[in-house]
């Protein structure tokens, strides 16, 4: 066999390669999804929706969840947008480039990869009990903010770096200061994917259970919050608490729960998605 | 306005001594064009009038550059007032990803002008002078992108025209044209000389000899030569200017 064929032959098995591995995991999801929508798909209504949760599974419902879900989802966004987003620009455009900013960069690449539940001490021993919040939603949102700033600050900054530097130039080149470049073209010129990295962070945010677990969501909690010192519990938790249950009556609320959560998620992956498009196609460079 | 004055300027990058002890007077209201092969320090020079080197990390600089009597390096010079004074225009038209009307009003924006009657009236001159408007008078909502090179070319110097300024500096403005696109572009730094000063450039010796009044040949970092263009084409002093001219190197 010559060099060509070989290569050739070892492309195609590749390509089936990963036919497979693609195929495998689109079935997985699709199984998954049939099972939840199959157990769960009936006992979705708008009382399930709307009820306080229950002892009895067929009273219980997913509003004091679904309430602390979006409170935590708008806490969440107004910390970690500002912070992660302000930090970027300043290490992109602001920090000078030496050995102190490498570190820092690769120590933010590095908290990426942090598994979540050890935010969840972190915030546990700083804002539970150091900063004395408790088991509040101020302490929840602080603990995951700090989960999804590292992703912010690499999102912010990936994007600021893909807008041309001649777009920086022109705009100091007619009279502009920093902050003008940044704020006028730099940032705009940015936005689109930044604002998907947000999303998309902020998509797995919402389905995290385990660092608020240790930071203190309830799992019974039969109001709604008031205001950002209150307690709370969040849909994956909730669904958490049901599965655990020995009535099967409650697996179903899980799956039903699931399915709003699932909802949820893609609701956010499909804005960030359409907002790629939309901005793919303003911007060429 | 008064000449622009470059007095014994020497630029390094690092250890690299890029520029050597040039010298040089541009007379106002004239094309000064700036000649010389790849890598001899145009661009660097160029640059120094409106302190874009600045932002170079391992820049470092002697000497002074005047305009208005003013030394521009010195510390309490304001850089952003020295660009409205300065414009550039770059090698590959650089346009905002925005709209051809934001584009010329930024640099309005940014100072601060933001009635619309008044951007209006800015937009609409700036882009009559770079010879535009006839073109893009129905468009002006539409992104600068969709514009061809050499339109959006003419839209960037729109732009550095709707800042009023003095001065302004060219590299390689037509080097991403077409032929006719060029053509259209010398013309208009042709009637733009008229009323500012104008320092290009350019590989093109055709197009020095066009366009420009005087011209400069740099060499290695050095200012070889420097007189009217005429006599730079007819009758240059060095042999390296000539031969850099007739094409026989660089
Ligand atoms: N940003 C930079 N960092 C380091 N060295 C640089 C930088 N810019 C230019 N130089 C060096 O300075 C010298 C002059 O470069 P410059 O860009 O001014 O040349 P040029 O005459 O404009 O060339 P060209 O015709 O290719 O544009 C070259 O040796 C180049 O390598
Ligand atoms: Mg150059």
């Amino acid at each position: 066999m010559n060099r060509t064929k070989k290569n050739r032959l070892n492309d195609s098995l590749f390509k089936y390669f990963g036919i497979l591995n693609t195929l495998l995991g689109l079935i997985m999801l699709a199984v998954f999804i049939f099972i939840i929508l199959q157990t769960g798909l009936s006992r979705l209504s708008w009382d399930f929706i709307t009820s306080l949760p229950s002892r009895f599974p067929e009273k219980a419902g997913i509003y004091t969840a679904l309430i602390g879900t979006f409170w935590m989802l708008a806490l969440t966004i107004i910390f970690s947008v500002t912070l992660g987003v302000s930090a970027g620009i300043y290490l992109e455009e602001y920090a000078r480039k030496g050995f102190f900013s490498r570190m820092l960069e690769i120590n933010i690449s590095n908290l990426v990869g942090v598994p979540s539940v050890i935010y969840g001490i972190l915030g546990l021993a700083l804002f539970n009990r150091y900063l004395g919040l408790g088991g509040s939603l101020l302490a929840g949102s602080f603990t995951l903010s700090l989960l999804i700033i590292p992703v912010i600050i690499v999102t912010t900054r990936e994007s600021l770096k893909a807008v041309p530097r001649t777009i920086k130039e022109a705009a100091y080149a007619l009279g502009a200061t920093r902050w003008q470049a940044i704020s006028r073209q730099l940032l705009p010129a940015a936005s689109g994917s930044i604002v998907t990295g947000i999303i998309l962070a902020l998509a797995r945010a919402i389905g995290e259970a385990a660092p608020l677990i240790v930071v203190g969501a309830l799992v019974y909690v039969p109001f709604i919050p008031n205001s950002p010192l209150d307690d709370y519990t969040l849909l994956p938790i909730q669904i958490f608490n049901w599965t655990s249950r020995p009535q099967p009556e409650f697996q179903v609320n899980a799956s039903a729960g699931i399915i709003v959560l699932l909802f949820l998620t893609f609701v956010l992956n499909g804005i960030s998605i359409y907002l790629r498009n939309k901005w793919q196609k303003k911007v060429k460079w | 306005m008064n000449q622009l004055i470059a007095k014994n300027i020497n630029v390094w990058y690092g250890d690299n001594h890029a520029l050597q002890d040039v010298s040089m007077i541009i007379d106002p209201f004239q094309v000064t064009a700036l000649i010389g092969p790849s890598g001899c320090g145009k661009s660097t020079f160029l640059r120094l009038f409106n302190r874009m080197n600045d932002y170079i990390e391992n820049f470092r600089m002697e000497g002074e550059i005047l305009i208005n009597d003013i030394n521009i390096y010195d510390p309490v010079v304001n850089t952003e007032e020295l660009r409205k004074k300065v414009g550039m225009v770059f090698q590959k038209p650089n346009p905002f990803p925005s709209s051809i009307y934001e584009n010329v009003a930024f640099g309005m924006r940014i100072q601060g002008m933001n009635k619309k009657s008044e951007l209006d009236e800015v937009v609409e001159t700036s882009l009559k002078k770079a010879v535009l408007w006839d073109e893009v008078k129905d468009s002006l909502k539409k992104p600068a992108f969709s514009l061809s090179g050499g339109q959006q070319q003419r839209l960037c110097i729109a732009r550095t025209l709707a800042v009023e300024p003095e001065v302004i500096l060219m590299d390689e403005p037509a080097s991403a044209l077409d032929p006719i696109s060029t053509s259209k572009l010398e013309n208009l730094i042709f009637e733009l000389k008229k009323s500012y000063t104008i320092v290009i450039v350019t590989h093109n010796m055709q197009q020095a000899g066009r366009i420009s009044d005087k011209t400069a040949f740099f060499y290695m970092g050095k200012l070889i030569e420097y007189d009217t263009t005429k006599r730079m084409f007819l009758k240059p002093a060095h042999l390296q200017t000539q031969n850099y001219i007739t094409g026989r190197f660089g």
